[in-house]
């Protein structure tokens, strides 16, 4: 019993996780009609950003917010260098992103080798939290914590600033929006800073469960690509519901059916794709 | 040059190559170049008469691979595994078109790369089935007619002759009125739609048929190599293939093959001196799509173009260009 509890518990700590790196995926999508294919190498690069700072005898929390930032300035380079020269041309960018995702992860074996670097969480966190009988790793409580925190604030930033507002009325009508006076190509580039920040802080503080190795970004992306094609573009509810249904999902399965885990996060998406193509909150069929 | 001369010249070429580049490793090359040829026209059909992109077509390619490597080491004979790869190639096709085919654009990309790494994963982990990361090896190529293809030169011929079928069956489709209205189903599925035609129906079946012949090249591969990994599955592959049909020149019978001929190459090249092939792949990716979209022999031509009008001009404007 306790097992499948605890389970649980690793289920919503990798939901909260799979939501720090869809919601930015999930807006840029809703925004700018793409699929970053460079998200899963921005929650990669923020790993290694972080761990490099950690080696270097950083505190861990200063060390996500520093790696999220450094990520933030890559994805405003990438957004403003090269995704804007071929504004209106949807696929351009993505073949665009899937090319400097295959070059981020080559110069990162470059540059931090080929094997796993395992890190360790911040000092306080690292044991266990008795809780009713039961012991909770504590440093897989405090990620939910953190990802209910990022959840509620981007939530504010869309629902109740001015920002949100605009941001919104990009994703619902880009053109009209345009008519309206908002600079959408300003947002495009604040979304995809923020969304790639985000991205990177959870990488750093995803990188104490999962570690940091080649082929992360490759092992993150389908997840945030079956997220947003479960919860829906642009929709920040249908990102938590996704992230959460594939934590559990991907937990479960790995436990219950090691060698076909993959073919059950594959079944929601199926049914999904069969009968509600736009996603459980999606406004547009992408 | 008229047109049957031109093709009678590439096919003396094409049926000479072992005669005259000598070494075995050179012949094997060129095999590559054929395979990966006929799996590039073989997504060239969706990405250029179709404008559907596809990024799990490597899972396709790899299902072929894993089906026959795993149908022989069963135990089956050569012509009933390849046969029921085939026949399992086919199926999967159309599950992957049911699934990628309720978009078009970006969403129907997206679909496909995403099942493509779900396979990508079956192959890594399955390891009952696929033995994961060890791949799965094959013991012996086929002996059609009594010809064993075991050298480079027979392997070449073999290769050879389905490169030339796969030509000869795109020639043939694109020239149909099938492919004429998918083409029109690119250009203008509204009116496609309005004036009758079933384009659900039409890229549904584009789609098997751009399947059935990435399989073949996934067959081939498989003996070419005598050997499966999940790494013909992965992400990589899907690219590269694409990069092959874009860098070419969508919508064209010669674009992919030039391209398949220009990344196999390449690649070859630059393992031999660097280690970084993914890095060279993905700049190569990057400055394509921003510089020359339309593929490299027509972008080039262009960028000489501009070049050219831009020095002629440019004295006689002060260069204010």
């Amino acid at each position: 019993m306790s097992q499948w509890l605890l389970l649980g518990v690793n289920s919503v700590s990798l939901g909260g996780l799979l939501f720090l790196l869809s919601a930015g995926f999930s807006l840029i999508f809703g925004l700018m009609r793409i699929p970053n294919l460079t998200h899963g190498s921005f929650f990669m690069l923020g790993a290694y950003f972080g761990v490099t700072l950690l080696q270097l005898g950083w505190n861990f929390w200063l060390a996500a917010l520093v790696a999220a930032v450094g990520i933030a300035a890559v994805g405003g380079v990438i957004e403003r260098l090269l995704l804007r020269r071929l504004a209106g041309q949807e696929l351009a960018q993505v073949l665009v992103t899937l090319g400097l995702s295959f070059m981020i992860a080559d110069l990162c074996l470059m540059v931090w080798g080929g094997d796993p670097i395992p890190f360790d969480a911040p000092p306080g966190l690292r044991g266990a939290l008795p809780i009713a009988s039961i012991v909770f790793p504590t440093y897989r409580l405090v990620v939910v914590v953190i990802a209910v925190v990022i959840a509620a604030a981007l939530w504010l930033l869309l629902e109740r600033t001015r920002l949100g507002a605009m941001i919104r009325a990009g994703v619902d009508d880009e053109a009209m929006a345009r008519v309206t006076g908002i600079r959408v190509s300003r947002i495009f580039t604040i979304v995809f800073c923020l969304g790639a920040a985000v991205a990177g802080f959870a990488g750093v503080i995803g990188g104490p469960i999962l570690s940091v190795y080649p082929g992360l970004d490759g092992d993150m992306l389908p997840l945030a690509l079956i997220v947003v094609i479960l919860g829906g573009t642009g929709s920040l509810l249908g990102a938590l519901l996704g992230s959460l249904i594939i934590g559990f999902l991907y937990n479960y399965g790995q436990v219950l059916f090691p060698e076909l885990a993959y073919i059950i996060l594959f079944l929601p998406m199926l049914l999904i794709l069969l009968f509600r193509p736009q996603g459980l909150f999606g406004r547009h069929v992408p | 040059m008229s047109r049957p001369a031109a093709v009678a010249a590439a096919l003396l070429v094409l049926a000479s190559v072992p005669l005259w580049v000598g070494n075995s490793y050179y012949v094997n090359i060129a095999s590559q170049i054929l395979i990966y040829a006929v799996f590039a026209l073989a997504l060239n059909v969706l990405v250029g008469y179709a404008g559907l992109v596809s990024l799990g077509h490597a899972g396709l390619f790899g299902i072929g691979s894993y089906a026959l490597a795993w149908l022989l080491a069963d135990g089956w004979g050569h012509l009933p595994a390849a046969l029921a790869a085939l026949l399992l190639i086919l199926g999967a096709s159309a599950v992957f078109a049911v699934l990628s085919l309720r978009a078009t654009g970006i969403g129907f990309l997206m679909i496909t790369l995403a099942l493509g790494q779900i396979l990508w994963g079956l192959a890594y982990r399955w390891i009952s089935l696929t033995g994961g990361d060890n791949g799965i090896n094959v013991n012996s190529r086929p002996a059609p007619f009594g010809v064993a293809l075991d050298g480079a030169t027979p392997f070449y011929y073999f290769t050879l002759i389905l490169f030339l079928a796969a030509v000869g069956s795109m020639a043939v489709f694109v020239a149909s009125p099938f492919g004429a209205s998918l083409k029109g189903t690119r250009d203008q599925p509204r009116r496609m739609t309005a004036l009758g035609y079933n384009v659900w129906l039409i890229r549904f079946l584009a789609f098997l048929f751009s399947g059935f012949w990435s399989g073949v090249a996934g067959l081939l591969f498989c003996y070419y190599n005598e050997f499966v990994s999940p790494n013909v599955l992965a992400l990589g592959s899907s690219a590269e293939v694409l990069l092959m049909v874009i860098s070419g020149g969508t919508g064209t019978l010669l674009g992919p093959i030039a391209g398949a001929a220009l990344v196999v190459i390449m690649k070859n090249v630059a393992s031999a001196y660097i280690e970084r092939w993914n890095l060279v792949l993905g700049a190569i990716f990057v400055a394509i799509v921003i510089f020359m979209p339309e593929g490299l022999v027509p972008g080039s031509v262009r960028l000489w173009r501009w070049l050219w009008t831009g020095m002629r001009r440019a004295p006689a404007r002060g260069g204010a260009r």
